[in-house]
């Protein structure tokens, strides 16, 4: 036992806690075993023959001569970058160091590469790299207004399951408004309205009378598969050409610019509804972060009752929140009738919807990520149709699954640490 | 500006937390409202502050009645609060939750960052101490987040500030310099309520106290008047403010934590070299502001931890790291946990339920995978009556007791089994002060049945009292281990990590 203490020592402790790192294999394990079934299937199922991208079209401004390379060399070379990469991330791993980001795309690029080029080997098909691109922008559209939509509404706190819902009624209205009237932007609107209604019915149900979030939005994608089906084999087949016909959006060059070589075609001759979506990742951003509506409704998100203590509304900033959450998502829905086909079908969105809830995680709830995200995935749903393109020997069935299949890696193993808003999907009671 | 509340009334179904209380404070002016936990206090300021409709009675602002629908409202009209529970957005800035409903824009609608910085710049200036305003709050020490709330009453130029049991997570020293700005409010003309429950601090700063017991106005006070005094017309009776116990009697068993470390899943280091024995017969008390790793260092000796143990817990030689809860129950350690609502109560469970709730795996209450009722209900009715529960009896859900009963139900259970160790956290928050003084005897008589006991407390008062020794804690490591009887204000620095001279090796 200590005797009696007079006066305290002038060397006070260290105020902060003490860290110890955390670095897991995670990423070295993943990229090694990436890389590793990359070469086994070089190995077990070896092609001959050249790959030949087309680097171009005919009546490009500026057209860059085709490519055609030895498929399986390319690929192996590929590889070979690939193993050093994944030798890289365990010799940081050695020193406590994660691997950064600019390592997982490289990784992530090469194998691509070596996929293509394994998969184009000897075909009589060349693979036209502007469409690579610009199919995987055009398709990741619907997933991307559905993700800015989410985002949106888990930032003020309410997770929105019915997404899917959205778009699908969003489509439905568009293709019929756009039918009635001749006029693809009658449809958007349309779409946009029907996006709000669902909102509306969330936001009654999970914000007013506080139901359970997820099972109001998995009612709700039910229910608009239900309604939607019904009207569709009622009301739209037997009179097609009257309500589901649409015009659709012509493809706008925009000038210079959609004559750079591959990406300016890929990019820059697109529909309204894609400018519209380039534009809407900055400005959904910048009224999240820099305007006093985006800080009120990320504080209603983090804290309601601290939203509430200094006079913010949190439910009406929610509802409000939900409404514009769901034009947006509508917009998206909208691009099912008006611009990549001109009539509706049946449960068209097939779990678009739900893509883009896992590219508003994977996004880590930030606007500009998940558009990347929500990219990536319409890049998985684009090489889909590449390579069926090029007759890849890969089952179709497994090429539909892809796009899936990145969505449940990058959600699971690649999000790393992740923050949701802290009240998301928590309705505000108060006490 | 004068705050004036008439013949407030506000009902939660049958209970009346505020019953006709009518209190008045003038600018320039520290009035006390002093009362238990559950007295009615913090009801009283949401009335007043917009949060709940008072179901009878009125607020007046210099002698006009306000007719408040929400905190914006009240703030408009010059309130502010630092509530108890912050109310910061902890993943945004400092100037971000100044400026928080009170945003100035420029052109575009963008936020104006730099006018709220200036403000918190501004405003720090004046009570002479620093915030950085683009500093994100969850970053920062509770006492300086405590100072945000205030900056950001006084942004809107707050005329009435109400301080909620604003000293609970507060260091001495922090305590001492918020005093020091109340102080300071004071002098600019400010009318401020100070809501507490701590003697001490009432008769150091109030210039008027108002006593509330049981949700009304039990009368007036002086700041002249003695702990006891101010703590009888608090309870409704004369009480005891010190633990009554004897020298400590050793016995031959003994707690041994060596090196005990925990870390969480994103390698902060909860837990840090701590190492201590306790011996049978004798209290150690775990001391320090909350929030510096005792909850996880009791979440350790039960076996609860969340993160990564290493290090070693010997209870009479049997190393306890790496068991299972249920495997270190059986060697005999009873714990009452920090929360008895979310870890140490089921709520919607009878109080019978309740009390053998950590004894469902074995006979004599479990037989052969069915429970034994008439045991049990005999256990209860002993219990119920030993420990002094109220109860309307031992089928009513626990839940629909008073704290205080409520955490004697937990005390219950636990110092009825044979016990070999206690580790008690936090046991007498939120209990009322007879509460509290039964706790207390019953944690006494188990350390002086030669049991080692450990007992967890953010409460310098109560580390004094019930202390055989105090080890104090700061960002996850001992500061030192001293006798109870050392002075307050080494304690106090001790808290805030400046070690004393001569204290045990840590």
């Amino acid at each position: 036992m200590s005797t009696a203490v007079e006066t305290p020592s002038s060397a006070p402790m260290s105020t902060d806690l003490r860290r110890v790192a955390v670095v897991s294999a995670k990423s070295a394990i993943a990229y090694t075993a990436v890389t590793a079934a990359m070469a086994l299937l070089l190995l077990l199922v070896p092609r001959d023959g050249d790959v030949r991208y087309r680097m171009g079209a005919e009546g490009d401004a500026v057209r860059l001569p085709d490519v055609a390379l030895p498929g399986m060399a390319v690929a192996w070379v590929c590889v070979a970058i690939a193993a050093l990469v994944s030798v890289a991330a365990w010799a940081l791993l050695r020193v406590q160091r994660k691997p950064s980001v600019w390592l997982g795309i490289l990784l992530g690029v090469v194998l691509l590469v070596a996929f293509l080029s394994w998969s184009g080997a000897g075909s009589q098909q060349d693979l036209p790299v502007t469409r690579l691109v610009g199919g995987a922008v055009l398709l990741s559209v619907p997933i991307l207004f559905g993700a800015l939509g989410g985002v949106i509404g888990e930032r003020a706190g309410v997770v929105n399951i019915a997404i899917e819902s959205q778009l699908l009624l969003g489509a439905f209205a568009a293709a019929i408004t756009g039918s009635l009237t001749d006029s693809p932007v009658a449809g958007l609107v349309a779409a946009i309205v029907a996006g709000m209604l669902v909102a509306v019915v969330l936001g009654v149900f999970t914000i007013t009378y506080k139901v359970d979030q997820v099972i109001v939005g998995v009612v709700l994608n039910v229910l608009v598969v239900g309604l939607t089906s019904f009207f569709y084999s009622e009301v739209l087949v037997p009179n097609a050409e009257r309500l589901n016909d649409t015009e659709r959006f012509k493809p706008i060059a925009i000038p210079v610019l959609s004559d750079v070589p591959i990406f300016g075609p890929a990019l820059f001759r697109q529909s309204l509804l894609v400018y519209l979506a380039y534009l809407a990742v900055p400005v959904v951003w910048f009224a999240l972060y820099r305007t006093r509506w985006g800080l009120r409704l990320r504080a209603v998100g983090e804290h309601p009752q601290a939203a509430d203590t200094v006079g913010i509304k949190v439910e009406l900033t929610r509802y409000r929140a939900l409404l514009i959450a769901g034009g947006v998502v509508g917009l998206g829905g909208a691009f099912y009738t008006v611009v990549s086909v001109s009539s509706f079908g049946k449960e068209m969105t097939a779990g678009a919807g739900f893509i883009a809830l896992a590219a508003v995680i994977f996004g880590k709830w930030d606007p500009v990520r998940a558009a990347m995200a929500a990219l990536l995935f319409g890049f998985a749903a684009n090489l889909k149709d590449m390579l069926s393109l090029v007759g890849a020997p890969v089952p179709s069935q497994f090429m539909l699954m892809l796009p899936y299949v990145v969505t449940l890696f990058a959600v699971a193993g690649l999000v790393g640490k992740s923050r949701a808003p802290a009240a998301d999907g928590e309705p505000y009671i108060k006490e | 500006m004068k705050l004036e509340l008439r013949d407030i009334t506000k009902r939660f179904g049958s209970l009346v937390a505020n019953d006709h209380i009518s209190i008045t404070v003038e600018p320039g002016e520290i009035h006390c409202l002093l009362g238990e936990n559950g007295a009615g206090k913090s009801t009283l300021m949401n009335v007043l502050y917009g949060l709940y409709t008072a179901d009878e009675g009125e607020v007046l602002l210099d002698d006009v009645v306000q007719h408040f629908r929400g905190p914006g409202d009240a703030m408009a009209a010059g309130i502010g609060m630092v509530h108890q529970h912050f109310m910061l957005i902890p993943v945004f800035t400092v100037a971000e939750n100044v400026m928080l409903g009170n945003e100035q824009t420029r052109s575009g609608g963008r936020l104006d960052l730099e006018a709220a910085r200036a403000k918190v710049n501004d405003i720090a200036s004046r009570f002479g101490f620093h915030v950085d305003p683009d500093a994100v709050v969850e970053d920062l020490p509770v006492g300086v987040q405590q100072r945000i709330e205030i900056i950001k009453a006084l942004s809107r130029d707050a005329k009435v500030l109400i301080f909620d049991e604003p000293t609970a997570v507060l260091t001495p020293q922090e305590t001492d310099e918020l005093m020091g700005i109340m102080r300071q409010l004071k002098e600019s003309g400010a009318a401020i309520v100070f809501i507490t429950h701590k003697l001490r601090e009432v008769r150091e700063v109030a210039d008027r106290i108002t006593v509330i017991r049981r949700g009304a106005v039990v009368g007036e006070a002086s700041p002249t008047s003695t702990d006891a005094e101010l703590a009888a017309m608090m309870v409704g009776r004369a009480v005891e403010l010190t633990v009554q116990k004897g020298e400590p009697t050793y016995a031959p068993s003994s707690l041994e934590v060596t090196g005990l470390e925990v870390t969480d899943a994103r390698g902060a280091v909860l837990v840090d070299d701590v190492s201590f024995t306790v011996r049978g017969g004798e209290v150690l008390v775990v001391a320090g502001v909350q929030g510096n790793g005792q909850t996880e260092l009791t979440e350790a000796l039960v076996g609860l931890a969340a993160g990564t143990v290493a290090g070693s817990i010997r209870l009479d030689g049997t190393e306890l790291v790496g068991r299972s809860v249920r495997g270190i129950l059986d060697e005999g350690v009873g714990f009452i946990p920090e929360d008895r609502s979310t870890d140490g109560l089921v709520g919607a469970f009878s109080v019978a339920e309740n009390l053998i709730l950590d004894r469902t795996n074995a006979p004599p209450f479990v037989r052969r995978g069915v429970l034994q009722l008439g045991l049990r209900d005999e256990f209860a009715t002993r219990s119920v009556e030993e420990f002094d529960i109220r109860t309307q009896g031992i089928d009513e859900p626990v839940g629909q007791l008073s704290g205080g009963n409520q955490q004697k139900v937990v005390v219950a259970r636990e110092l009825s089994r044979d016990l070999r160790l206690l580790v008690a956290a936090q046991p007498t928050r939120g209990v009322d002060v007879g509460s509290i003084e039964f706790i207390h005897k019953r944690i006494i008589a188990t350390r002086d049945a030669g049991v080692p006991v450990v007992v967890v407390s953010t409460e310098l008062d109560e580390a004094v009292a019930l202390g055989d020794r105090i080890l104090v804690m700061y960002r996850g490591r001992v500061v030192g281990i001293v006798p109870a009887d050392t002075p307050r204000d080494v304690l106090g620095l001790m808290m805030a990590g400046i070690p004393a001279h001569g204290t045990e090796a840590a």
